[in-house]
């Protein structure tokens, strides 16, 4: 066989085994998708979207779950975006990238990222929970999921203020703008799509947590009255439906056709965000 | 060297434009410069006239920009940057602690070798420095607005789009929208670091008569690698050179004495296209 010859073979079927993986790959997602419908789409209905669930969720709907869902992730965000973006701008324009202050918070939110969210929750239960004496209440899931989050807002945003080009520093400084001026016209507006993107990632994360409300935000699956009452998020409540309850996996079903249509959207969001700041950049 | 700031570097005779008498508005003595442990610049003394445009001259990677940094204070910014001497700017020492560094560098306005327009309208690029320092009233800052771009050549180009992005300009027209930038803010002093190197003949045949028109009103101090630039505009002229690795000032006098007599060979070599 000629080299050449050996060479488009070669090329063929690696080639081939790629197309496969490919395959293999948006099938499997797909098989998800479909079964999901399949399972769900019969049990989905606006009263189930409206309606609180009777009879341990087998009948009824999902409307307490998402209020719950929905108040759970607020806190969550708004305990942790305040936190997360001041310690970005602490990391990426305040200390010197080599600082041994900076290496110390960037090891700490390296460990955090890695920790699993069963830890965060028996973490969240123990301090939140007992310790601050907030019991099984959304507050006190909405916390944890804080805690959870920190290191990826943190890590995205201060990616993103890191991609700002330091001309803009440079040419503020030059001018003779202050750093607050600086950062607050000229950076975080340039920042602005990587911290959204990094803020829908951290939804996305909140809405599929489990583990760590398991033993935080508790199970009860009425309709909440304040912060202080426990609330069921969508994904335990899956979890629960599908686990102990005989006859509720059309229900679960249903829910999960919710849950990964909601990060389904989410996910794009994000991509069309990342992908407008990319064009941006290629642009200037 | 003479430890009396007050020292001209050039004996009087030889600094003083043929009318009047010069005034050194920026003192430097004994600047060297550090980034890390490498040194850029070592014991480099000069006086910049007031009213006066100074050219720097001198090969790539000699230090002209560092020199300029070292004047506004942006080595600051720069980590790993040291700095050794003094630089008064009007008998000031600009390292002093109660030296307000904000305020020193809207006394001198600096123009960076790339355009560095922020990502904002081209209105609000004038506007945002000029309400940083206190100018807030729409209709002055919409009069300065207007007259720094006349000043650069910009104003019949972009009069009916000042809210589109500076970024939509071409580099030509954002180099000159920096310089508007600048002279906004009424700097004394201006540094610019070859700033015609990223524009056309054209544009940089703008940016040069500009820079003419602003001799007399404003302190100017210009790296340029275009020597016929340098000799056509400059009243002063100063020559770096490598050697050992770091940046010297070879020779600095009068814009005439450096490219026709001057006193080194180094610098008659370079001026005469010979070497660097
Ligand atoms: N931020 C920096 N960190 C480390 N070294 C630097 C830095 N900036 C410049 N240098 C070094 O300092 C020396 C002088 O650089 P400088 O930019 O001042 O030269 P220049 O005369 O402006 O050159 P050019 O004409 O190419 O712009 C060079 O050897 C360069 O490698
Ligand atoms: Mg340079």
């Amino acid at each position: 066989m000629s080299l050449r010859v050996k060479q488009k073979l070669r090329d063929g079927v690696i080639q081939g085994l790629i197309y496969l993986t490919v395959l293999l790959v948006s099938l499997i997602f797909f098989w998800l998708l479909f079964d999901l419908v399949h399972g769900g789409a019969a049990h989905l209905s606006w009263e189930f979207l409206t309606e609180s669930p009777t009879d341990a969720g087998r009948a009824g709907g999902i409307a307490s779950i998402l209020v719950s869902t929905v108040l759970i992730l607020l806190v969550a965000m708004v305990a942790s975006v305040p936190l997360a973006w001041s310690t970005a701008v602490l990391l990426a324009e305040l200390v010197p990238a080599e600082s041994t202050f900076g290496r110390i918070v960037r090891f700490s939110l390296y460990v955090l990222a890695g920790v699993p969210s069963i830890v965060f929750g028996l973490f969240g239960h123990a301090f939140f929970s007992i310790y601050l004496e907030l019991g099984f209440s959304i507050l006190s899931g909405g916390l944890t999921l804080a805690c959870m989050l920190l290191p990826i807002l943190t890590s995205t945003a201060e990616a993103g203020l890191r991609a700002v080009p330091d001309t803009y520093r440079l040419s503020a400084a030059a001018l003779g703008l202050s750093r607050t001026a600086a950062l607050t016209h000229l950076i975080l507006p340039a920042a602005a799509p990587t911290l959204a993107a990094g803020l829908l990632i951290g939804i996305g994360r909140a809405l599929a947590e489990t583990a760590a409300l398991l033993f935080t935000s508790g199970y009860v699956d009425r309709m909440p009255g304040s912060l202080l009452d426990s609330g069921r998020a969508l994904a335990l409540h899956i979890f629960d439906l599908s686990m102990n309850v005989p006859g509720g996996d059309s229900p679960a079903y249903a829910s999960s056709l919710v849950l990964v249509s909601l990060l389904l959207c989410i996910n794009i969001l994000s991509m069309k965000l990342a992908y407008g700041l990319q064009r941006k950049k290629i642009m200037t | 060297m003479n430890d009396d700031p007050n020292a001209f570097t050039l004996g009087p005779l030889e600094a003083g434009p043929p009318c009047c008498e010069p005034q050194p508005v920026i003192q430097v003595r004994n600047l060297s410069l550090r980034y890390n442990t490498q040194a850029a610049l070592d014991n480099v003394s000069l006086d910049i006239f007031k009213g006066c445009i100074t050219a720097l001259i001198g090969p790539s990677g000699c230090g002209k920009t560092s020199f300029l940094s070292a004047i506004n204070r942006m080595t600051d910014l720069i980590p790993g940057c040291s700095i050794d001497g003094r630089i008064l700017v009007d008998s000031q020492n600009i390292h002093h602690p109660q030296c307000d560094v904000q305020a020193l560098r809207r006394r001198i306005g600096m123009v960076f070798q790339k355009p560095t327009p922020f990502p904002l309208s081209i209105r609000r690029n004038i506007a945002l420095p000029l309400n940083e320092h206190g100018i807030t009233q729409k209709t002055e800052v919409a009069a300065i607005t207007e007259t720094v771009l006349r000043d650069v050549g910009l104003w019949n180009e972009v009069c009916d789009r000042l809210d589109v992005s500076a970024l939509s300009l071409s580099g030509g027209q954002q180099q000159r929208l920096c310089i508007a930038r600048a002279l906004a803010l009424n700097p004394e002093i201006l540094l610019m670091d070859e700033p015609c190197s990223a524009l056309d003949p054209m544009a940089s045949g703008i940016v040069e008569d500009l820079i003419c028109s602003l001799q007399g009103r404003y302190t100017i101090v210009i790296v340029t690698h275009n020597l016929a630039q340098a000799r056509r505009i400059a009243n002063y002229a100063a020559f770096f050179w490598v050697r050992g690795h770091a940046g010297h000032l070879v020779e600095f006098g009068r814009c005439r004495h450096i490219f026709e007599s001057p006193r080194d060979e180094l610098t008659a070599a370079y001026v005469n296209g010979a070497r660097g």
